[in-house]
């Protein structure tokens, strides 16, 4: 890293006094290059073992990259925390304007200490750091209206990114999420809750500033190759085009979508929601995250009759996405494109996840049906699948919290069937809720040892659909020797907050070229190294927080119902986990 | 020749262009750029691109104190830096906002109206044309 590039200060605030102090932590960003490995870090520094995530204790950490701005695609903010939903390592990424806001404002960590006596917002506006009162913002019906009035509150329109919660994150509900620039979520693990307890609704910052570079006439270059391959690139394209939703029909012909709290693995009828449906009847507009020329993000315009005044219409834009059409659509048999859109609209009023939100739904409903639960518990809903109408007042009810029932169902799917039973449809790995991938072992081992427990950590998928196609069969070390080595890859590219969906164009040979001009000399062995190394922080992190791999199990349904390839076998998973701790070689 | 925004409707709000209008000015990062990219509300109503649309009778050369803003030839102005001294009478005329402002110089960040912009739009917003430009981001 060059001795004046700005990553190196990390901005600790500390919301019980509003005091704030920036630290050069070149040692860090030297050691861990910045994103999840600088983060993990700080992590270890900062949160206590064993503390409450609710506690004042429990840190927020955002980190950025030493390529963001400077490259790009570079356009994640990785935040980490210990998480209320599983109660171990909590790792979100988002993108919209963050990244790029936190590098531009001159920073590149912030640290997030203690809690706020009264709600408050945090204003960083480059070197300019406030803590500003938002009892006025607290208990607002939407989430969008608070993200509305900091942003007519505060400096810097195109420069800044405003990450705020809605009244799940207020009320603590363990899945509730972060939202940025109205579509893009830290939505995974329960940031929104942290943040809530922390009495802090939102996070405004931006700046605009100047970068060094190790010599410019190289960086010049070296950005038009970068740039001509993201636009060039067919998976942009294809990220461009239709987006995540792309994925629905493939996988529902494969057999692989979660269907009805995974009773199937294929939705019928599924065109009406697959992403060419969504595509032709409602995309109403395509964004970008700040310096990606992709464009990934598909948003919906949904028009639909007022109910009480004929010839009044409303249209609302909506985010949507794989993962929704996975929690809001087949997860709960709706198959009415407008009722998932009503779905994810209802989740972002309140801020919550939809992935954990969906499959809290989809167990709930079959609890309900088996008889386990009673309308009593549901104050008076009737859970069906495909009603979505159903599961709109149900979101409510998760937000509204009336009873009993409905504080263990913001508690998570864990939770909720340990005290109704039901924990054979439980659908979560490790407490997180799980996503919208039933391709085979694969796919589940990497949600069991990724370290978010996110499909994201390692695609696993990936490796069950490559074995599909070429007919081939797995062998559990195998498989673990791969999702291992995938995860460390990515520790590498999320530590330089590059889009996964860029990881095809960021080799390692262009991912040392590109540290090269923003002034670090790494090579090929050092990255792979330092992939290692963080994977391993991470993993520290977890064991010490009371991850054990003998705890660890698939819910009965994921066995019994067959992936594309077979049922998913028992002893493969077991095979594999007994590799895992051997390979591991941690407590 | 004039850049334009010939397309707002494809914005996708990436922000490649501010990228590249400082870039080309060998500095990396946001600091110098003559564009810029914002949301007309919220994302969900899309965006606006701020450019200097190359008035034939610039008001930021009128307002010049010191007569550092040149109408170039093709409408516009160019920056004498050595002449201003950083008065922001020039960001105060411009109705459009496309006078933006480089905080750690303390000059004003004004359009050449080279086009650098435009070969990086991936989606064919912007364009250099022959004028008038009759767009203002829209």
């Amino acid at each position: 890293m060059l001795a004046n590039d700005p990553l190196k200060n990390v901005l600790y605030i500390d919301l019980a006094t509003g005091a704030s102090q920036v630290r050069d932590r070149t040692d860090l960003f030297a050691a861990r290059l910045g994103g999840a490995g600088v983060a993990a870090r700080l992590l270890h520094e900062e949160c206590p073992a064993g503390c409450d995530p609710f506690a004042p204790e429990n840190p927020v950490v955002f980190a950025v990259g030493p390529l963001t701005g400077l490259f790009p695609l570079a356009s994640k903010t990785v935040a980490m925390f210990k998480s209320p939903l599983t109660g171990n390592l909590g790792e979100s990424h988002a993108g919209g304007r963050s990244a790029v806001a936190i590098r531009m404002a001159g920073y590149g960590a912030i640290v997030i200490r203690g809690a706020s006596p009264a709600p408050a917002y945090l204003s960083v506006d480059g070197g300019e750091v406030r803590l500003k009162d938002a009892r006025s913002l607290w208990g607002l019906d939407h989430s969008a209206t608070a993200g509305r009035i900091i942003r007519e509150n505060e400096r810097g329109a195109g420069l800044r990114a405003i990450m705020r919660i809605g009244t799940a994150g207020e009320k603590r509900i363990r899945y509730a999420g972060v939202t940025t620039e109205s579509y893009r979520h830290f939505g995974r693990l329960g940031l929104g809750a942290v943040f809530g307890a922390k009495n802090l609704k939102a996070v405004a910052v931006g700046g605009r500033r100047e970068l060094p570079v190790a010599g410019i006439r190289a960086y010049r270059e070296l950005y038009e190759e970068v740039h001509r391959a993201a636009v060039e690139s067919p998976a942009m394209k294809k990220y461009h085009d239709l987006g995540t939703p792309e994925n629905v029909r493939p996988l529902n012909a494969l057999g692989a979508l979660p269907v009805r709290n995974l009773q199937a693995g294929k939705l019928e009828p599924v065109d009406r929601i697959t992403g060419e449906a969504f595509a032709e009847s409602y995309l109403g507009r395509r964004l970008a995250c700040a310096h990606c020329p992709v464009g990934c993000v598909h948003i919906a315009a949904l028009r639909e009759p007022h109910p009480a005044e004929p010839f009044f219409y409303k249209t609302s834009m909506i985010g949507y996405d794989y993962e929704l059409i996975y929690a809001f659509g087949a997860m709960l048999g709706v198959t009415d494109p407008a009722g998932i859109l009503r779905l994810i609209e209802e989740a972002e009023r309140t801020g919550l996840d939809v992935m954990s939100a969906g499959v809290v739904l989809a167990w709930a409903t079959e609890a309900f049906g088996s008889g386990l639960l009673s309308a009593e518990h549901t104050n008076g809903l009737d859970l069906t699948f495909g009603d979505w109408q159903t599961y709109l007042k149900a979101l409510e009810l998760i937000d509204r919290q009336p009873n009993r029932f409905y504080q263990d169902l913001g508690q998570g799917v864990a939770h909720a069937s340990s005290v109704y039973g039901g924990t054979e449809y439980a659908l979560h790995c490790g407490g997180n809720e799980m996503p919208g991938y039933h391709t085979g072992p694969a796919a589940h081992l990497g949600f069991l040892l990724g370290a978010r427990h996110s499909h994201l950590d390692n695609a696993g998928y990936g490796i069950d659909q490559k074995a599909l196609a070429d007919g081939t069969a797995l062998d559990p070390a195998a498989v673990v020797d791969k999702l291992m080595a995938e995860e460390q890859w990515r520790q590498v590219l999320s530590s330089l907050v590059v889009c996964f969906f860029a990881r095809g164009i960021y080799s390692k040979e262009l991912v040392v070229r590109a540290l090269a001009a923003a002034g670090s000399g790494l090579d090929d062995a050092r990255l792979d190294a330092l992939g290692r190394e963080i994977y391993r922080d991470k993993f520290a992190f977890k064991f010490r927080e009371g991850f054990k791999v003998s705890e660890l199990a698939l819910a009965g349904r994921v066995h019994r119902t067959p992936a594309p390839g077979g049922p998913v076998d028992k002893e493969f998973i077991a095979k594999a986990l007994r590799y895992f701790t051997e390979k591991i070689g941690m407590p | 020749m004039q850049l334009d925004v010939v397309d707002i409707d494809r914005c996708v709000g990436c922000q490649v262009c501010m990228f590249a209008c400082t870039r080309r000015q060998n500095i990396a990062g946001l600091s110098k750029s003559c564009i810029h990219v914002r949301s007309l509300g919220g994302m969900e109503r899309g965006f606006t691109v701020i450019t200097c649309r190359a008035c034939p009778d610039p008001p930021c050369a009128l307002a010049c104190p010191k007569g550092a803003l040149k109408p170039r030839p093709d409408g516009g102005v160019l920056l004498d830096r050595d002449a201003c001294d950083g008065c922001g009478a020039c960001r105060q005329a411009c109705l459009i906002g496309a006078v933006f402002w480089d905080d750690a110089a303390n000059r004003p960040n004004i359009c050449i109206h080279c086009g650098y912009c435009a070969t990086h739009c991936p989606h064919g917003v912007l364009e250099l044309v022959k004028g008038p430009v009759t767009h203002a981001g829209q």
